[in-house]
């Protein structure tokens, strides 16, 4: 815990940025109903109203306040993100670490289903597939987490594969010890830096594979307020932009409200990211 | 020679196989529907003769190994059957769709992979320097800003903001080319940005690795010049991992293609498969992902096979 | 023409790390005369090789060159241009390196990599060239002179390679040649060839040279004049036979002493000599390659037997079969009377503990995560059920009979100590087990040479107190004479001979051992003179 707190007080400057980013992001999430002003889906005034009080981002096609919908779209879009990431993180690690540790026939046939997974784009992929079981969240979220636990695979089983040619776990082979002891005591201490950064990874990828099937209408689906979602409702505002007043351009800014939310979740959680990596491979040195 | 030939045969080999474990996956998918598609399709209203017709215009009555393969083999051809949602032969439907898609992603090629190459070596070579910290920067954003974040932004400044190129990419049979390389552009360039930084990126280290290397050092030591030491020495060892990194972003151009499609509303294949995945019209969305899917796995392999021949060691066995 | 070629004056050097420059070399003074050859010796970390490179006015990325003086030939290349600079590498002054595999480019073949340097400084033509380097190769006894050239680096053995590399380096017939452990990574037997023809082509065309290496025997066959360094300064220096005869310095030496530690003689055993282990026909193989083939040996409790051979010649591979890592395919191992099963994991726990291994490598032995409580606490619970004071206890006792103050080290963790303390660690984690049998894997060789005193004055102190009983893997000879009472001489996964230490090293020896021993370097400064006088008497008498 020390140690924590010292690396703490040495991050760079961008690591605190991306801190600070993703602290915010999950205030805004947890609190969405004390920070929005309106419901997510209520029509609270008239369609496409500019920037001003009481709709301070101003209302969209059905007459919703954007702020609103932009709050509780943190907590839809990062929620449902976060559980797909959790759960392809949990199948991708565990068959990776099973898959270095055992080896054998497990290990081949995990790595030759994730590598025939692999060949075809997940884009693709995603998009064959939901169309077959319809766009519910659960399908969404299963899908996408299946297809991304691939990469987790490949990277925990590497990483696995490393530490398990050190010398250390011949010692504990030879002493005996048991499959669940050398993955839990030998191999994940040693694995943690680089899985934890590969989460923050795994995360931002994730997130914007949902924004973009969102935004092609084939992700999360309305009225459920989400960031994506919320980029394709907008999109054709842009074009009625002009950048004569503030008021009209702010058109223009309506589709790159929800697009920089995005951008900047996944540059805050990069950022801690990196910090993440820099500090394990300063620490093999 | 022999033994690099068999290690490609052996990679071209595992590149069709896997090419054909995909088509059974893409194939199966239609199968995997709940319910049964005629129904599905017609809704419970429709008549059993209308339901027979459907059946047998879908072929639907033959056990499901002949309908593979006689799938297989349309598709080999480039017939990919009908479309379920309104009837017509899919090759009608996405033939001009699919060489509008390799335009757009070639072009985006053209323009991003030389300057991606160039620029990585540079910032490999000044390594430190104010152009590779700059680099270093904007290879974050890259992973960072999801792609129609780009494209709005490209558009509000290039469209809205200055008029310069138009917001819509919309091209036909009739477009001539220099139009066409007018009209894309904005699409173009939007690809261009993403991959771009992940390219340089990729160039960039495998530069830094090389030049790591002790044999770099020794040429140095030797008392070559540097740019000798640079064009001799290192380019022909980074060959290998250059053409992986740019075959590995064509396949990743590839599928980017889709989403600056549906934002451009540019008439491509991908455009195609968000409509058809909507509407739930299964056979357009095989047609796709195999079209999509192929080309990936046809890079990745082409990918692997260039970097094996380009490698010194394989290339003169013991 | 001045008769000084080469005069480093007041040399520092710093690199940088965790954030701020830390010197490395500080402050050495080193001379050179034409035609002369200054052995540098040190153990790692002494900055030697960083020195050696400074001589070419190069540093490695990340260090810098922070003061004092570099005459190269009358020029100062601390000051010089890099143009200047260039122009004298690989034209005036050359360098060999350690690790010629990796130091030749994989993607051209030795000969144009040899062309490279002479064309480029506008010496000689490419056809001039490459007649020459023929010739070279010839001088330098590789063999098929007239072809191996046209090989890619790959396809040459390390041996040859390193020879090539000298060649090269003698291309433009320069003043200095740079030789940074150019035999380390080779074997005994290889090395005296390479060793051979470096001496030769250097006397040959009067060439000055800077030889380092950490190896006392291997400098003073090559040098004239012999420097010593310690932790970046120098502490003595004296022509060669002068520093071999009579080092002046404690530090100088106590690096001379190493060598001739011998461990007391054992009084016989009370209870007679019984075995302990017992290998019979041994066949074992990675995938299609036997790496060992009909392997029998006896072990006599509370003997040590060691077990040496080059690389490849199956000494670690053994130890694997025997500790149940690699099933053996034919053969089994009788430990106590009791045949074990093959593969490790099926042993009895209470069988298994008796058996422990230490690595060659310390650093990778030890779980980075784990403190050294831990390191040492896990076989006293998992093997012997101790738990909490009980533990603790046994812990700080294990610490404290290797030498190590369990206050200081209990709650460090393992990148908190230096080689020989790990490797210290490691011991006390097998002793944990409370084992008999002790397979040690080379685990001298990764440590400066009065570290590895050290750890063998340990485990001799600890096999007299603890009745253990010791298998030593190693490829160095010298270790043998230390601590062995049994030799095991391997060759290309046989034995060749094995019997008392006396009777071995005694002759007649098997043709493979008389090779293996006498390639050993010896302190004498004539000893590969005579030797390679002898060998060729010897092929001229058959």
């Amino acid at each position: 815990m020390h140690n924590l707190f010292l690396q703490l007080r040495d991050a760079p400057v961008s690591a605190w940025v991306g801190m600070l980013i993703v602290a915010f992001y999950a205030i805004i999430a947890i609190g969405a109903p004390l920070f929005a002003p309106y419901a997510e889906s209520a029509s609270v005034g008239a369609q496409y109203q500019p920037w001003t009080a009481p709709h301070y981002l101003g209302t969209d096609i059905l007459g919703r306040d954007v702020l609103s919908r932009l709050i509780y779209g943190a907590r839809n879009t990062v929620g449902i993100a976060l559980a797909t990431t959790a759960l392809a993180f949990t199948l991708g690690a565990v068959f990776g670490l099973l898959a270095a540790t055992i080896g054998g026939w497990f290990d081949v046939i995990a790595s030759r289903a994730v590598d025939v997974l692999m060949a075809i784009p997940p884009l693709i992929f995603a998009l064959l597939i939901l169309t077959i079981t319809g766009t519910s969240v659960v399908a969404l979220i299963v899908v996408i987490a299946v297809l991304d636990s691939t990469r987790v695979f490949r990277l925990s089983r590497a990483v696995a594969q490393g530490i398990l040619t050190m010398d250390y776990i011949e010692v504990a082979r030879m002493r005996g010890e048991g499959l669940f002891w050398l993955i839990r005591k030998e191999v994940l201490p040693n694995a943690a830096a680089p899985l934890i950064a590969e989460f923050g990874l795994r995360f931002c990828f994730v997130f914007l594979f949902i924004s973009a099937l969102s935004f092609l209408g084939l992700g999360i689906q309305p009225p459920t307020a989400d960031w994506g979602g919320m980029v394709r409702e907008s999109a054709k505002l842009i074009s009625f932009a002009n950048f004569s007043t503030w008021q009209t351009a702010t058109f223009g800014l309506a589709p790159l409200l929800p697009a920089g939310a995005i951008a900047l979740l996944t540059i805050g959680v990069n950022l801690v990211v990196d910090w993440v990596l820099h500090m394990s491979s300063g620490l093999k040195e | 020679m022999n033994s690099i030939l068999s290690i490609v045969f052996k990679r071209l080999l595992i590149g069709l196989l896997t090419l054909w474990i995909v088509t059974v996956i893409i194939f199966a998918a239609i199968e995997m529907l709940p319910g049964d598609i005629a129904t599905e399709m017609l809704g419970q209203a429709a008549t059993e003769e209308s339901l027979a017709a459907f059946r047998e215009k879908f072929d639907l009555n033959r056990p499901l190994h002949e309908r593979y393969f006689s799938w297989l083999a349309g598709a080999a051809t480039g017939d990919f059957g009908i479309s379920l949602a309104n009837q017509r032969p899919i090759s009608e439907l996405i033939g001009q769709r699919t060489a509008n898609t390799f335009f757009l992603a070639g072009y985006a090629a053209a323009i991003s992979v030389p300057i991606a190459v160039v620029s990585g070596m540079m910032a490999a070579l000044y390594n430190g320097s104010v152009f590779d910290r700059l680099l270093s920067n904007s290879t974050l954003a890259a992973i960072s800003f999801p792609e129609f974040f780009i494209a709005y932004i490209l558009i509000l400044i290039f469209s809205v903001g200055f008029g310069w190129f138009p917001s819509l990419a919309n091209v036909d049979v009739d477009t001539s080319l220099g139009e066409r390389l007018y009209i894309t552009f904005l699409p173009a360039m939007t690809l261009t940005l993403i991959v771009l930084a992940y390219m340089m990126r990729m160039t960039r280290a495998a530069i830094l690795n090389l030049l790591a290397l002790p044999y770099i050092e020794m040429a140095h030591l030797k008392g070559i010049k540097r740019w000798r030491v640079i064009a001799v020495h290192a380019l022909p060892n980074a060959l290998a991992p250059i053409i992986n990194v740019i075959a590995l972003n064509l396949a990743y151009l590839i599928v980017g293609v889709v989403l600056v499609e549906v934002v451009f509303v540019y008439p491509g294949l991908g455009q195609t498969l968000v409509d058809a995945v909507s509407k739930r019209d299964v056979t357009v969305v095989q047609a796709a992902c195999l079209i999509f899917a192929a080309t990936y796995i046809l890079l990745n392999l082409l990918a692997d096979i260039l970097s094996i021949i380009a490698n010194p060691r394989l290339l003169h066995p013991r | 023409m001045s008769d000084i070629l080469l005069d480093m004056k007041n040399v520092a050097i710093e690199g940088y790390s965790d954030r701020q420059w830390k010197p490395i070399i500080k402050g050495v003074d080193l001379s050179l005369k034409r035609g002369e050859i200054l052995g540098l010796i040190g153990e790692s970390g002494a900055g030697k090789s960083t020195l050696g490179l400074a001589a070419m006015g190069y540093t490695k990325g990340g260090c810098r060159i922070s003061g004092g003086q570099i005459m190269f030939d009358g020029q100062d290349l601390t000051t010089a241009s890099r143009n200047s600079l260039r122009k004298l590498r690989g034209k005036r002054i050359a360098y060999v390196a350690q690790s010629a595999a990796s130091a030749f480019n994989p993607a051209f073949k030795l000969i144009n990599q040899y062309c490279e340097a002479p064309v480029q400084h506008g010496v000689m033509s490419k056809a001039q060239a490459q007649s020459d380097a023929v010739e070279l190769y010839r001088k330098i006894r590789l063999p098929d002179p007239d072809t191996i050239g046209f090989r890619y680096p790959h396809q040459v053995s390390g041996g040859q390679l390193q020879r090539a590399m000298t060649a090269m380096a003698m291309a433009c017939r320069p003043d200095l040649i740079i030789f940074d452990e150019p035999t380390t990574a080779l074997d005994v037997t290889t090395q005296i060839e390479v060793l051979a023809a470096i001496r030769d082509i250097v006397r040959e065309y009067n060439t000055a040279a800077i030889y380092i290496t950490h190896d006392l025997a291997v400098v003073a066959q090559m040098a004239d004049q012999i420097k010593v360094l310690l932790r970046g300064e120098e502490v003595e220096q004296a022509p060669a036979r002068e520093m071999l005869a009579n080092p002046q310095q404690t530090y100088t030496k106590s690096l001379w002493a190493v060598r001739d530690f011998r461990r007391a003689p054992r009084p016989p055993r009370e209870d007679g000599e019984s075995t302990l282990l017992d290998v019979k026909g041994m066949d074992a193989s990675y995938g299609t390659t036997k790496v060992l083939d009909n392997i029998n040996l006896t072990i006599k409790r509370g003997s040590t037997v060691a077990v040496v051979g080059e690389s490849g010649s199956g000494k670690s591979t053994l130890a694997r079969v025997i500790m149940g890592l690699l099933p053996p395919i034919e053969g089994e191992v009788i430990y106590d009377g009791v045949p074990l099963q093959k593969v490790g994991a099926k042993r009895a726990r209470g069988l298994q503990r008796h058996l422990q291994m230490i690595h060659q490598m310390a650093d990778t032995a030890l779980n980075p995560k784990q403190r050294i409580k831990d390191v040492i606490g896990r076989p006293l619970t998992f093997f012997l059920g101790l738990k909490g004071a009980a533990k603790e206890a046994r812990i700080r006792e294990l610490l404290t009979l290797i030498e190590l103050d369990p206050d200081v080290f209990m709650n460090r963790f393992p990148s908190e100590l230096s080689g020989g303390q790990k490797q210290r660690v490691c011991i006390a984690r097998a002793l944990a087990a409370e084992p008999d049998f002790i397979i040690c894997d080379e685990v001298t060789s990764a440590l400066d040479q009065l570290v590895a005193e050290g750890i063998l004055r340990l485990l001799d102190r600890l096999q007299r107190e603890l009745d253990l009983t010791y298998l030593f893997v190693t490829h160095d000879i010298a270790t043998v004479r230390s601590i062995a009472d049994d030799v095991v001489v391997m060759q290309n996964g046989k034995i060749v001979e094995q019997g008392p230490k006396d009777e071995i090293f005694a002759p007649p020896h098997a043709p493979y051992t008389e090779l293996l021993l006498s390639s050993v370097p010896e302190m004498d400064p004539d000893w590969l003179t005579d030797l390679l006088e002898e060998r060729m008497t010897a092929e001229q008498s058959q």
